[in-house]
């Protein structure tokens, strides 16, 4: 292929991918590295790029320290019984305490949050959360980073990290490809700090025509985060713990601020409550410690995400569905149906064009609710991810390596969805990850660890050959094309796609087999991801549009092979509601009290499956 | 086909494809207007709507679930900081909301951290990231530390 070659040299911090986590780093690595070189690699147009594009009407994760609130170990203590205690403590409580300032930092910079007008505190969405005017969010923190970087390359889709030749498991840049010039970059890096985002779709999503993009997390969110750091070698953890959300049905829309601050409810199709129906029978599952009506009631700690959607999908599927959010007495309030109506448009826009459409005004009919496909993603409800340090002051020795958020390849860090074990960092916390990797990766420069670090031309060569592969395949074959489609000799990235979502779907639990798996199917899977992936090598794309397609796919695939080793891995369902491994539905504490942990070896394509200490640093509640 | 593209208020400028995160808003060679190549890869993220001089981009619901005759339209005004929107029902009902975008003017705020003094080496060696700790409390209150904090490392769990 024709393209140019593009080579940035001599970059001390490298940011892949700008959402809520990268555009964090770049921020903060300005003040620790004052006269160092920073640069943004971004796939989209860093303004509105990610998770955030559309907007948030919340931010999820606010201490409120300042107004005596909450205390970063409250908000351990929650995430822990929220994830069925597998979280990374020692990341949590230190995302926790600094994440108060960055909130701060939005204000300052001119995020609309919107404030109680008794106290004068943030306005309370729930004990975490406080309500914003987020439509601009992203275009706010972009010019934050934008401040800061040297140089913003946007439209890049980093498909490779660079490894350094002259030391082992060292990292020394990525390349990529300009998704609109079709042009090669190389970009020579010392630290790079990983901010790609999370995986949607790697599912069947439940709808298949045009709706099919109309997915919870972006369809453009690829799991490149995950890809990326597999490829490079990275270990990786919790990544069995996908999410299924309950959500407002066909549009997406999120339904905390319905539940938190406009006091809504659901009920089944008979009218009833039937959450509560269903905890005996669950409490056999995962025991009392993790279920408690009686003590979540008495302390309002909160019941698992996981075991309400239980409750919700064994009520549907128990033949008394639809479920049905109550917004009829609520939306009576003309400010809450404003909220309400807001919660949507700044955030998720297509549910308020569903009720539009299909003539649904939740002020005189309750909307329907459902469960969504699974994600995959670190930083939102989940704690998918790389396997990190922590700081220095807080972990223990098994989860401290020196540089804080710096994954198990040296010099590269992570941020965000990117970073496991972490869950309810949401946006407020994936932008402190980023701060917080950012200034540990200006350190790690500044001790001399990047020093010597050495990229031959011929790795350079090989992975640029790698990339445009799909479309000298294209070129070769695109004369067998009937039908627009079919030809003998490649699938096409929209193809390779739909095979991915089918057989995660049919064998690692989707929304199909009602989120059911079990050892023989995932064996099954695993066999079949391992033909995909060999057909993934006559992958042809006709145009540098698809060259990102199909980039995107073999991110996803590498993420989605992940997700099926950990769920094997874990002989247990930790988090019914979420998954059920229907081998073993027992919650089983006594073996499975652990961070699971894997490694791919870039070389051979082999999974290392380990056990990792889950530490506790804060007691119970009570 | 989510977004779609009114062919006579079009004039090609491109804002729209500089903007989609799915990089599916094209130029069309022929027509030299803007088109959505790809329907299923579309978010309805309005952020091409929203980018439009001329208005000329708009939505309509999936067809797998969503039936026609409404619309959702957006007026993102950056000057006056807010934005505005207009639905309107199928069935003919309406509904305007106008919230505020940003409460200070764009950028101004945000420091360039060149120009900051940069940190001594105490900062660099402790856990405060810019500006803090005064940042997080607001109130000069430090950093939270185990110890600050009364915690003590729990054992490890492992089996
Ligand atoms: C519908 C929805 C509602 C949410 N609601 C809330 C809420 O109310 N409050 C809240 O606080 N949080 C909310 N979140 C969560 C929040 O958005 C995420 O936690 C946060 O955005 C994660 O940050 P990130 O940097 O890891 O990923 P992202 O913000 O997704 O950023 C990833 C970036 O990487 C880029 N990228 C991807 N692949 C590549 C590649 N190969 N090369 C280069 N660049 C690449 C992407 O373009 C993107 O810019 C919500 C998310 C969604 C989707
Ligand atoms: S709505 Fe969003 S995803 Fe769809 S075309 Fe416009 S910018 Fe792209
Ligand atoms: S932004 Fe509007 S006018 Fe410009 S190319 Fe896109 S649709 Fe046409």
């Amino acid at each position: 292929m024709a393209y140019k070659t593009i080579v940035e040299d001599n970059i001390d911090i490298l940011v892949c991918g700008a959402g809520l986590g990268g555009t964090g780093a770049a921020f903060e690595a300005r003040y620790w590295g004052q006269d160092k070189k920073i640069i943004i690699a971004e796939k989209a147009n860093i303004d509105r790029s990610g998770a955030v594009a559309q907007g948030l009407y919340a931010i999820n994760c606010y201490m409120g320290t300042r107004w005596g609130e909450n205390n970063p170990e409250d908000h351990v203590r929650y995430a822990r019984i929220d994830l069925m205690g597998m979280v990374r403590e020692d990341l949590l409580f230190d995302m926790a305490r600094h994440v108060d300032s960055a909130v701060h930092q939005f204000e300052e910079w001119g995020l609309p949050l919107m404030r109680d007008p008794k106290t004068g505190a943030y306005q309370r969405e729930g004990r975490w959360q406080i309500m914003i005017h987020g439509e601009s969010y992203k275009p706010i923190v972009a010019e934050a980073a934008k401040k800061s970087a040297d140089q913003v390359y946007n439209r890049i889709c980093v498909t490779h990290l660079l490894m350094d030749e002259s030391k082992e498991n060292r990292v020394a840049g990525a390349v990529g490809f300009n998704v609109r010039t079709g042009n090669y970059h190389v970009f020579k890096s010392k630290a790079v700090i990983v901010g790609a985002g999370g995986a949607s779709m790697i599912f069947k999503p439940r709808s298949v025509g045009e709706g099919a993009g109309r997915v919870w997390y972006a369809p453009w969110s690829s799991g490149s985060a995950y890809g990326l750091l597999i490829n490079a070698g990275a270990k990786m953890t919790q990544m069995e713990n996908r999410i299924v959300l309950a959500r407002f049905k066909d549009g997406y829309g999120p339904v905390g601020a319905y539940f938190l601050h406009l006091k809504t409810y659901t009920q089944n199709g008979l009218g009833e409550e039937y959450e509560s129906k269903w905890w005996p029978e669950l409490q056999e599952m995962v025991g009392k410690e993790y279920l408690d009506p009686e003590v979540s009631h008495r302390t309002h700690r909160p019941i698992p995400t996981c075991l309400r959607n239980h409750a919700f999908i064994s009520e549907v599927n128990a033949g008394r569905g639809p479920i049905h959010m109550i917004t009829m007495e609520a939306f009576q309030d003309p400010h809450l149906e404003e909220v309400g109506w807001e919660n949507f448009l700044g955030m998720t826009v297509g549910q308020a064009v569903l009720w539009a459409a299909t003539d649904v005004d939740p002020k005189n009919e309750n909307p329907e609710l459902t469960t969504s496909e699974p994600y995959v993603m670190g930083s939102h409800a989940t704690g998918c991810g790389a396997w990190c340090s922590g700081p220095e002051d807080v972990s223990p020795p098994e989860y401290f390596w020196g540089y804080n958020r710096m994954t198990s390849v040296e010099g590269l860090f992570g941020a965000g969805d990117a970073v496991g074990g972490t869950p309810h960092a949401f946006s407020s916390g994936s932008f402190t990850e980023g701060r917080l990797a950012a200034k540990a990766a200006c350190k790690y420069i500044d001790d001399g660890k990047a020093q010597g670090i050495r990229v031959s031309d011929k790795q350079i060569n090989d992975l640029k050959e790698e990339i445009y592969k799909p479309m000298e395949h294209y070129k070769v074959y695109h004369n067998e094309v009937v039908a627009g489609s079919v030809n003998p000799n490649f699938i096409n990235p929209r193809q390779g796609l739909d095979r991915l979502q089918k057989l995660m779907d049919e064998y690692c639990g989707g929304v199909t087999v009602s989120y059911m798996t079990n050892e023989k199917l995932l064996h099954i899977g695993l066999k079949k991801m391992k033909v995909l992936e060999e057909d993934l090598e006559k992958l042809a794309a006709e145009d540098v549009h698809e060259l990102l397609r199909a980039w995107e796919l073999k991110h996803r695939l590498r993420t989605a092979e992940s997700v099926f080793h950990h769920t094997l891995f874990r002989k247990e369902t930790r988090w019914p509601g979420y998954y059920y491994r229907g081998d073993a539905m027992k919650l089983d504490d006594e073996n499975w009290h652990v961070l699971t942990v894997s490694r791919r070896d870039p070389k051979t394509g082999e999974y290392t499956m380990e056990k990792a200490p889950c530490y506790h640093l804060v007691g119970k509640d009570d | 086909m989510p977004t779609f593209v009114y062919m006579t208020r079009c004039d090609g400028c491109g804002h729209c494809v500089d903007i989609c995160p799915s990089d599916i808003m094209h130029i069309d060679p022929t027509y030299r207007r803007a088109y959505n190549i790809e329907p299923n890869m579309c978010w309805e993220c309005f952020s091409c709507v929203k980018a439009c001089p001329h208005h000329a981009i708009d939505v309509r619901g999936y067809a797998d679930f969503a039936p026609l005759g409404h619309s959702v339209r957006v007026h993102r005004d950056e000057e006056r900081g807010t934005i505005g929107w207009k639905i309107k029902f199928r069935d003919g009902r309406e509904k305007n909301f106008l919230s505020p975008i940003t409460t200070k003017p764009w950028g101004k705020h945000i420091p360039k951290l060149a120009d900051v003094p940069g940190p001594d080496k105490t900062a660099r060696e402790s856990q405060l990231l810019f500006n803090e700790p005064n940042y997080i409390r607001m109130d000069d209150g430090d950093l939270y530390t185990l110890e600050t904090a009364g915690l003590k490392l729990k054992e490890g769990v492992y089996y």
